[in-house]
């Protein structure tokens, strides 16, 4: 079963939450920005001011938007059918996204991915996606 | 102080309907707060708690209901996590009843999401931005029927667990709701009618999933001394348990759900395990859902629930562990897109001894409802409850 993009819906703006619009700022420059923990030293997601790990100030940081696929599951009742699954960061966190650019049969759980951003529908900003290493 | 038996299910009742257009979702739950009362042999007067949850229509938690009930009550609580609320509302029921906070606690879940046309398994539904996940995952299209499927998919993976072995289990429901003359789906299935009914979202099929249906139910706690002063057999509750569970900062497994947290607590304050359990009321929202929880609450090893469901285990008569004798959510009801309520329900029938008698448990005086509410795949609440028929 193919890609086939589809529009991709966002809710609210990025200035909605001034928490995570750095994030936003990244992905539209291309950049999967991700917090870490200046005190545990954890990265978590999605993005928080306060480290969920041990409530510590966290810093932006580039991720290198390798991951691999822990699980996945293609939604072929909608119109276009979509892959969404989790990915595990090389940083460490999952985090929920979808397939692209790829057969969606030929997905597999523990395969290497990298990320690709796609813009929002009607002017959002872009996000993270991933495809095939 | 343990709870253990500090308070008792003295009415249930499940509403008839699976549609019903004519009828407001107020309407609704006070058909099924009557229903209890009357099965109780109480009246809307002895009502002096109430527990709801976000089906409840209005807004401001429980307000509205009992303003259109009008009750006059000294507790309410509308502790809202989904499907799961209601085993919730039983225990935090049982504390309030033991805490002398009320006396006679009725609990109350309708909803019609048939009549108003929700694609409620495959349409993502957006909600408050300001949700602080809420930009992180629905552009990602999460819908009920993915986030199992996700779930589904990671246990295939790390266990070996096939879609054959889910398919066990709506084959089990569909056994049961055959004798269920309300139930939306009455025909038995077989393996292969559920590997090869059409995909919704893999590795799940449209018979993994359950109904869409209006409907609803209730149900009245009271403590001992006024249950054992009414004429109806004594169901005790004698262990409850709750847990969230969730993306933890994307340290996430999805292999396992909140019934690993919320069954211990409930085990321990019943001082039962579970192969003492008689009969088995587990939220079936898809059959991967039942899967994982059989496996949570420890009825076998984790990993091997594929196994413990396969060639009819789950069906009454026939295998070890009778679950969702009414034929659950997968082939009967799921009301409001809550299960919880209707678990509870068919257990206290099994304990009563008046399940259809096709289905009845013979000498049932253990059994388990246990509720997830939320989706596996981000965020749920597991409840536990566990009654005892005195
Ligand atoms: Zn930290």
């Amino acid at each position: 079963m193919a890609y086939t993009a589809r529009k991709i819906p966002f809710v609210g703006t990025p200035d909605t939450n001034p928490e995570t619009k750095p994030f936003f700022q990244g992905a539209d420059a291309g950049k999967l920005m991700v917090r870490r923990c200046t005190s545990c030293k954890k990265t978590h997601y999605y993005p928080r001011e306060l480290c969920p790990f041990c409530f510590g100030a966290c810093e932006w940081h580039e991720a290198s938007g390798k991951a691999k696929i822990y699980t996945f599951s293609v939604m072929e009742r909608a119109n276009p059918p979509y892959a969404i699954g989790y990915v595990t960061l090389e940083e460490g966190p999952s985090v929920l996204t979808n397939f692209v650019d790829c057969d969606f049969k030929a997905l597999k759980i523990g395969q290497d991915v990298k990320v690709t951003f796609v813009k929002t529908e009607d002017g959002g900003p872009s996000l993270p996606f991933f495809a095939p290493a | 102080m343990s709870l253990k038996g500090a308070a008792y299910i003295a009415g249930a009742w499940e509403h008839p309907t699976r549609k019903a257009p004519d009828k407001s979702i107020a309407l609704l739950h006070a058909e099924c707060a009557k229903g209890a009362l009357e099965d109780a042999g109480l009246t809307k007067d002895d009502v002096d708690g109430y527990f709801c949850a976000g089906d409840a229509p209005g807004g401001l938690g429980p307000l509205s209901m009992v303003d259109y009930m009008n009750l006059k009550c000294r507790h309410v609580d509308s502790t809202d996590v989904g499907g799961s609320s209601y085993q919730v509302a039983v225990g935090h029921a049982m504390e309030a009843i033991a805490a002398g906070r009320c006396n006679v606690a009725l609990i109350t879940l309708s909803g019609r999401p048939r009549s108003e046309g929700q694609a409620t398994g495959t349409a993502p539904r957006p909600g408050n931005p300001a949700a602080p996940e809420m930009q992180f995952e629905y552009p990602y299209g999460p819908a009920t029927a993915n986030l199992y499927g996700m779930c589904a998919a990671r246990h295939m993976y790390e266990y070996g667990t096939t879609s054959e072995q889910l398919a066990w289990i709506k084959v089990a429901a569909s056994h049961h709701a055959q004798y269920n003359p309300n139930a939306m789906l009455r025909d038995v299935v077989t393996v292969e009618d559920v590997v090869n009914s059409p995909m919704v979202s893999t590795p799940l099929h449209r018979l993994d999933c359950c109904v869409i249906s209006d409907g609803g139910g209730a149900l009245i706690l009271t403590k001992p001394e006024i249950a054992k002063s009414l004429k109806r057999p004594l169901v005790k509750v004698i262990g409850v348990g709750e847990s969230p569970k969730h993306q933890a900062g994307g340290d996430i497994d999805l292999t396992y759900t909140a019934a690993r947290w919320s069954g211990p607590p409930a085990w321990a304050m019943a001082g039962i395990k579970p192969s003492d359990i008689k009969y088995a009321s587990i939220y079936d929202s898809f059959t991967i859902t039942v899967l994982m929880q059989l496996e949570d609450l420890g009825f076998c090893e984790k990993g091997q629930g594929g196994k413990f469901v396969a060639d009819g285990n789950l069906i009454s008569g026939v295998g070890k562990l009778p679950f969702n004798t009414d034929g659950g959510g997968l082939c009967s009801n799921h009301p409001a897109n809550r299960g919880g309520i209707t678990k509870i329900i068919e257990a206290v029938r099994q304990l009563r001894g008046e399940a259809h008698p096709s289905v009845q448990v013979p000498n049932c005086d253990l059994a388990i409802a246990h509720g997830t509410g939320g989706a596996l795949g981000t965020r749920h609440c597991g409840s536990t409850v566990i009654l005892e028929r005195e």
